[in-house]
């Protein structure tokens, strides 16, 4: 399982890098081997104002769909338009080339809701078991 | 299909294989199957283009031993059996009074008056009552299902797969056709037949040999495994029904468009209903439809026409082939293809247009 360091990550398998006053967002790779073969992914609109904890994106694989809530509040700055065509980049590459949407954050303090890596991990590999 | 819980989930006699193989496992039917080994779409596209093999083992199998009428078979049986050749099998269904479906089945000419009924894993204890409910005493009835593994080889590649080890009577084999051949000092059964529309066969070999053909099998580099996920999105790119979600006892094969596989002029079980259905048409029609994007319909989803809700949505998912949602389901009202329907749930609205089935056409 593929765990960076440096992002901060949610009990329900998101994803937030945070550089200055932005974050891309996206999800896990516990997360995309889960879900197995995705097929479509519903994008936020830009400009939409996120809260932390809510339905922000939806991903469906071959066998389901499920939400995806934002780790962060904060405005959506763009969206990873290359998903509309290729969905199967959030499998390939959950952390770079699949990553979701990008925002302006509107309260940096609200990292301290999310686990680092380490927490994550940890976090995950009980799931598995 | 709802699963208990509390039931204890059963295991295939591949089980084990499909562990060491890093299948996910989920429960299907009562039993813990390889839903994906590699993923579904890597499955799928192996099926279309070269050859997989799929435990079934989960599968039914009945043997009856008796003539085809007087036993009783020819009554609880929508197919017509009387004529069926030696060697030959038919697909058909199980009916209630009713006309509703309590099973889909192939039946299987073995000899002039013994046959094999292969009948789906949710519905084995249900269907031996129903049958035994309606046999003549002197037919003689065994469930073999526990005795018998399936292994279904599917793909433009399955006859060559086949043949390195089955010799080249595997290439006399046309459409549900079946015959014997050996393996391990044993006899299997292996029918040209199969769930996912490509060229492919059907397996019945005895629980005890099937690890050892599913090794061999693997070993062809050509040959993969598949789970069930792929076999789903493979029959339902074909329009082919799931017992439990496009069919069930509340449906007949007139609404589901299948009464090409009731023979109507014989004596059967349900046949005052059909011939009624037929004269006042059914309430409901199994259609097929197609997503204008990549979005999937699911099971329970609500089919809405104009704003009025007009029927239930039994199977959908993505077409790896035509990487587009499709699905079918059961709607009140007739609606010619092209039509445009709405597909949704709570939170998500998929239009469709009603297609004709299969949705996939191999490329010629």
């Amino acid at each position: 399982m593929n765990v960076p360091e440096n992002l901060f990550y949610t009990k329900d398998h998101e994803w937030a890098r945070v550089e200055g006053k932005n974050a891309f967002i996206g999800i896990t790779d516990y997360a995309q081997s889960s879900l197995g073969d995705i097929t479509f992914v519903e994008l936020p609109k830009a400009g939409r104002m996120l809260k932390q904890s809510e339905p922000s994106a939806t991903v469906e694989s071959v066998k389901a769909a499920s939400d995806v809530y934002a780790p962060l509040s904060g405005k959506v700055l763009s969206v990873n338009q290359e998903l509309a065509a290729h969905p199967e980049l959030v499998n390939q590459s959950p952390y770079e080339k699949g990553y979701f949407f990008l925002i302006e954050l509107e309260d940096e303090s609200e990292k301290a809701n999310l686990m680092d890596a380490l927490s994550y991990k940890r976090y995950a590999e009980g799931l598995s078991k | 299909m709802e699963i208990n819980e509390a039931v204890k989930l059963q295991k295939t006699p591949l089980y084990q294989a499909h562990v060491s193989l890093g299948a996910k496992m989920a429960p299907f039917g009562g039993w813990l199957m390889p839903i994906q080994y590699e993923g579904i779409l890597a499955e799928h596209a192996h099926t279309r283009s070269a050859v997989s093999v799929f435990d079934i083992c989960h599968m039914g199998e009945f043997i009856l031993e008796g003539e085809a009428v007087s036993s009783g078979l020819d009554r609880v049986v929508s197919q017509k059996i009387v004529t069926l050749p030696l060697g030959s099998c038919r697909y058909g269904f199980m009916l209630n009074e009713q006309g509703g479906i309590l099973d889909d089945l192939i039946v299987y000419r073995l000899k002039e008056n013994i046959w094999m009924l292969v009948v789906n894993a949710a519905t084995i204890a249900g269907d031996e009552a129903h049958l035994k409910g309606h046999l003549a005493k002197r037919c003689v009835f065994k469930n073999i299902s526990a005795d018998l593994g399936k292994l279904d080889v599917q793909g433009p590649k399955s006859r060559d797969a086949l043949q390195d080890i089955f010799g080249s009577n595997i290439t006399k084999l046309k459409y549900y056709s079946f015959a014997e051949f050996a393996f391990a000092k044993e006899s299997c059964i292996i029918s040209r037949t199969g769930y996912t529309g490509e060229l492919g066969y059907e397996i019945y070999i005895s629980a005890g040999k099937v690890n050892d053909l599913w090794e061999l099998l693997l070993k062809d580099k050509r040959v993969k495994p598949a789970g069930l996920g792929s076999r789903d999105t493979l029959r339902l790119e074909m329009g082919y029904p799931l017992y439990g979600q496009d069919l069930d006892a509340r449906h007949t094969p007139i609404a589901a468009g299948l009464e090409k596989f009731v023979e109507i002029l014989k004596d059967f079980i349900g046949k005052d209903a059909l011939l009624n259905e037929q004269k006042n048409r059914p309430r409901e029609r199994l259609v097929c439809f197609k997503a204008s994007s990549r979005r999937s319909p699911r099971h329970g989803f609500a089919i809405f026409n104009q704003g009025e809700r007009v029927g239930t949505v039994t199977s959908g998912s993505f077409s790896p082939s035509l990487c587009a949602g499709i699905g079918m389901g059961y709607v009140s009202g007739a609606y010619k293809t092209g039509a445009n329907l709405l597909v949704k749930d709570s939170n998500t609205e998929i239009p469709v247009s009603i297609v004709e089935k299969p949705f996939y056409n191999k490329p010629l």
